[in-house]
């Protein structure tokens, strides 16, 4: 039962693509990084190409943490959902199969300035 | 000759029989399931209904007469706060960021559980449980009002309380109570009971009370003190009530035992997450502290909450399965919940702060084994981006739990380095979730959760279509004023401005 009601009940999701006016949500988490409290969200086309949604968007958004000048996109490990995952930059987030609400986590090891003390 | 018979006078126990089980008649042209359309859906099963005990038996003219002593004595105090300046008799204006939030986040909740337990007092047959029902729905939109009442002179004088019904509706922050109050009053009658008598009233109300309540009686506040003293007299009635209900079920029908069990695994853990709230509240923005989230958590949670589940184990009731994660998350979830409101401080209707030195010692001695380790580097290099000219503000939005719809500030309940990543596939669409606890609530029930109206996603659709400057007009936020850094903020100012002028001839 997908939920208890008196009749069939079937529910109309509220964050379907559709509602984005063209553009789809993706988020970008960046791993062991806690002075950001979540992953980021960005809501960009589709079609944009995935390394300048990196340059343009993720970024600059980065740039509070200590170690994010010495991040090169291209030499981090990514993760696509819970998958190791190798990706195309110069093709667009749906080339690359980035799904709407899909999550991207990169994974920078050896380099965490704030998270020192916590080792 | 005759002797006249003194007309006898009714005790209270068989007033209180007149009052309510004739109330219970026999309908002679519909059937009771016609006429209680909602008690069977859920699963329950109940035999007889005459069992549900009401230990109050408190009649109507009597509620009345002890509601109205306690108003008349609130409004006084009342009256007499705003008559004398009672607003700068608090020890320091950062404390009221603690008041704008219960205002937007907590007492429209109230006002839920008024709604909730009218709709219960007409949907639950048996006629003691009517009428407890209705007391604690008038109990409810009373607590409400006189909350807004006790803050609203505060309104008169500070920013952040202007609005506090639409952020209650639109704020990102305010879903976390709103969706919990959502999910309580869509659910059936018995559920609603468990989620909010049970749970919320007998669980967690001394999480919430006594801690808030005592800070205000530490950092000056009468107002709500009074409001506190006011609203926690009820509150034994409240609990009995939830506590009646869980035992009703249990003894009526041995099938009703993994409903029960199911709902408290649920209500707890949306409980726990919102008292999140009232943690960060009480570990960060009490200028003069009472105790620790921690703290208060191992007196009313672990040791009130521990003693409840073994009486009730009788019944072949467990713990709570998020118990134990919920035992894991004490030490991290108020620094993680901080800095999240700090980051995101452009988009909040109260001021946040960087803690000071003494408020740093005052939290490694209170949280010895995680703030000093994962916390203070943080909060250390906020402080020295702050200092060079370049303060910390998130713009990246939040990534938001679909359930609990807070942001996914949490961590693995083993790694506190680690973000919790859950994410869950239903129909082709995906879904994020802060924790285990609210992943399982969600896939109990995928097609109520998947409506979930996640406020931050709300921005880049119609109406709004990402423009923030018509969002934070949206939310009724006062750029520059209701938001952003208690340092240097009006509120600060006018504070320190008319205390000096109370306390000196400058
Ligand atoms: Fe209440
Ligand atoms: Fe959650």
């Amino acid at each position: 039962m997908a939920v208890t009601s008196t009749k069939p009940y079937v529910g109309v999701p509220r964050d379907r693509v559709e509602n984005f006016n063209g553009k789809q949500i993706v988020y970008v988490g960046w791993d062991q990084h806690m002075l950001f409290s979540t992953p980021f969200m960005i809501v960009v086309e589709p079609g944009m190409k995935l390394g300048d949604m990196l340059q343009n968007a993720v970024r600059p958004l980065m740039q509070p943490d200590p170690d994010a000048p010495a991040v090169d996109f291209g030499k981090v490990e990514w993760l696509k959902g819970k998958q190791p995952w190798t990706p195309n930059f110069e093709a667009s987030l749906a080339d690359n199969g980035i799904r709407h609400k899909q999550q991207l986590t990169f994974r920078t090891p050896g380099l965490n300035t704030l998270g020192a003390a916590g080792r | 000759m005759d002797m006249t018979v003194a007309k006898k006078k009714l005790g209270l126990k068989e007033k209180y029989k007149l009052l309510t089980r004739d109330l219970g008649w026999e309908p002679t042209y519909h059937n009771k399931d016609e006429v209680f359309p909602y008690v069977k859906y859920e699963g329950i099963k109940v035999h007889d209904w005459e069992k549900w005990e009401d230990p109050f038996r408190l009649t109507m003219d009597a509620y009345w007469k002890y509601q109205a002593e306690k108003e008349r004595k609130f409004y006084a105090i009342i009256d007499a706060h705003a008559q004398n300046n009672g607003h700068l008799n608090i020890t320091d204006a950062r404390y009221l960021s603690a008041l704008k939030i219960f205002l937007q986040a907590i007492s429209p909740g109230e006002y839920c559980a008024g709604k909730g337990f009218a709709r219960m007092g007409r949907e639950f047959p048996g006629v003691g449980t009517q009428v407890a029902c209705q007391m604690q729905a008038i109990d409810e939109i009373r607590h409400a009002q006189t909350q807004i009442h006790a803050l609203s002179n505060y309104n008169k004088f500070y920013n952040g309380f202007h609005a506090f019904a639409d952020a209650r509706d639109r704020m990102w922050y305010c879903t976390l109570p709103r969706s919990f109050f959502d999910d309580a009053m869509s659910a059936g009658p018995f559920e609603f009971m468990i989620a909010i008598g049970f749970s919320f009233e007998y669980v967690l109300t001394n999480l919430l009370f006594v801690p808030f309540m005592s800070g205000a009686a530490y950092n000056g506040d009468m107002a709500t003190v009074t409001f506190g003293f006011s609203a926690q007299s009820d509150e034994a009635r409240h609990m009995t009530l939830g506590l009646e209900c869980i035992k009703f079920m249990l003894e009526q029908d041995p099938d009703n035992l993994p409903i029960v069990q199911n709902w408290i695994d649920k209500w707890f853990w949306r409980g726990f997450r919102l008292l999140g709230v009232v943690g960060t509240m009480m570990d960060y923005m009490l200028p003069k502290r009472v105790m620790s989230w921690r703290e208060a958590f191992e007196i009313y949670g672990i040791e009130n909450g521990g003693a409840l589940f073994k009486d009730l184990a009788r019944y072949g009731i467990r713990p709570p399965k998020g118990w134990d994660d919920a035992g894991k998350a004490l030490d991290h979830m108020t620094h993680q919940f901080m800095l999240a409101l700090y980051q995101y401080q452009f988009g909040t209707a109260f001021h946040s702060w960087i803690p000071s030195e003494e408020d740093m010692a005052w939290l490694s001695k209170k949280y010895p084994t995680t703030f000093d380790k994962y916390y203070r580097p943080r909060w250390e290099h906020i402080k020295k981006l702050k200092e060079a000219g370049t303060p910390y503000a998130n713009m990246g939005l939040a990534k938001l739990c679909q359930t609990c719809q807070i942001p996914t500030v949490f961590t693995e309940p083993d790694d506190p380095t680690t973000l919790c990543h859950r994410e869950v596939e239903y129909k082709g669409e995906t879904y994020h979730f802060c924790s285990d606890g609210c992943q399982h609530i969600f896939e109990k029930e995928p097609e109520k959760y998947i409506q979930g109206w996640l406020p931050l996603a709300a921005i880049f659709q119609a109406p709004l279509n990402g423009d923030l400057g018509a969002w934070m007009e949206w939310v009724s936020l006062a750029d520059g004023k209701d938001n952003g850094d208690f340092a240097g903020s009006e509120d600060q100012r006018n504070f320190e401005a008319w205390r000096n002028q109370a306390t000196s001839n400058q």
